[in-house]
């Protein structure tokens, strides 16, 4: 199911999960669980996870988000989260949600520049 | 669309239907994009109370109007255990399930007017209203 919501592509070192529609708590946790599975499967360092379709972000799934950023990186790989709409963003602020502790850029090519940078890698062209 | 909805609150499915509908009735009533979504964020933490606490229950929402005040009002009822310490549950970070703790106080927050009812054994009602400015 996940798979059709929310692929994951792998360019080079990085995976790119890419959210297609509203997920439901189980696509979520089946992201996560896929995820970590492939960081390790693929040695991925970085991985960006472009939320730019969800139009809600809850308690739930920032929750989860933050833990696929902990996961990760306990198992050396980055996560960002790339595309939080501004409108979502100020109803997490307003619900007490920050995210804090996991890296954000605004869309897919600031995610992928700024995973380059924390890993010291060459810029792709 | 008639005035008041009703959205039974069964399986995660009916989460994302909840916050869908929501969006409808906020954008029939004019409010803004970005208030239309604290209201979606708001039925969807109290969506997921019902889910995660009582298993399922049903969720209502109407268009209330106040004098020459419109707005949306949303009522999200179950029968579950009920919470038998509101006070706490009220804070932040409070959780018994492991959560976050945010759903209630951050749906108060996103609302302008927020009220609770709940009986031990019996279930939880939460009453919400966004006036429309």
């Amino acid at each position: 199911m996940n798979r059709v919501r929310a692929p994951v592509l792998k360019l080079g070192e990085t995976l790119i999960a890419s959210v297609q529609e509203a997920l439901m708590d189980a696509d979520l946790v089946g992201l996560r669980d896929e995820l970590v599975a492939d960081v390790k499967r693929y040695r991925a360092t970085g991985v960006v996870i472009d939320v730019t379709v969800l139009d809600v972000l809850d308690s739930f799934a920032a929750r989860t988000i933050r833990n696929i950023a902990q996961m990760t990186r306990l198992i050396g790989a980055r996560t960002v989260i790339v595309g939080i709409q501004p409108d979502v963003a100020f109803a997490m602020v307003q619900l007490g949600l920050t995210l804090e502790g996991t890296e954000t850029a605004l869309d897919l090519e600031d995610g992928l520049a700024l995973l380059d940078i924390q890993l010291g890698r060459e810029r792709r062209v | 669309m008639s005035d008041e909805l009703s959205v039974p609150v069964r399986s995660e499915a009916d989460l994302v239907t909840a916050r869908q509908r929501g969006r409808e009735i906020a954008s029939a009533l004019h409010f803004s994009s970005s208030e239309q979504t604290l209201i979606a964020t708001a039925i969807s933490e109290v969506t997921r109370n019902i889910l995660s606490y009582a298993g399922s229950g049903e969720l209502k929402l109407s268009l209330v109007q106040q004098g020459r005040k419109m707005g949306v009002s949303i009522t999200a009822r179950d029968n579950g255990p009920g919470i038998a310490d509101l006070f706490s549950a009220m804070q932040d970070g409070y959780s018994t399930s492991g959560s976050l703790g945010l759903g209630l106080p951050g749906s108060k927050r996103l609302m302008d007017e927020f009220g609770i009812v709940s009986e031990v054994g019996k279930g939880t009602t939460v009453t919400m209203t966004k006036w429309k400015l």
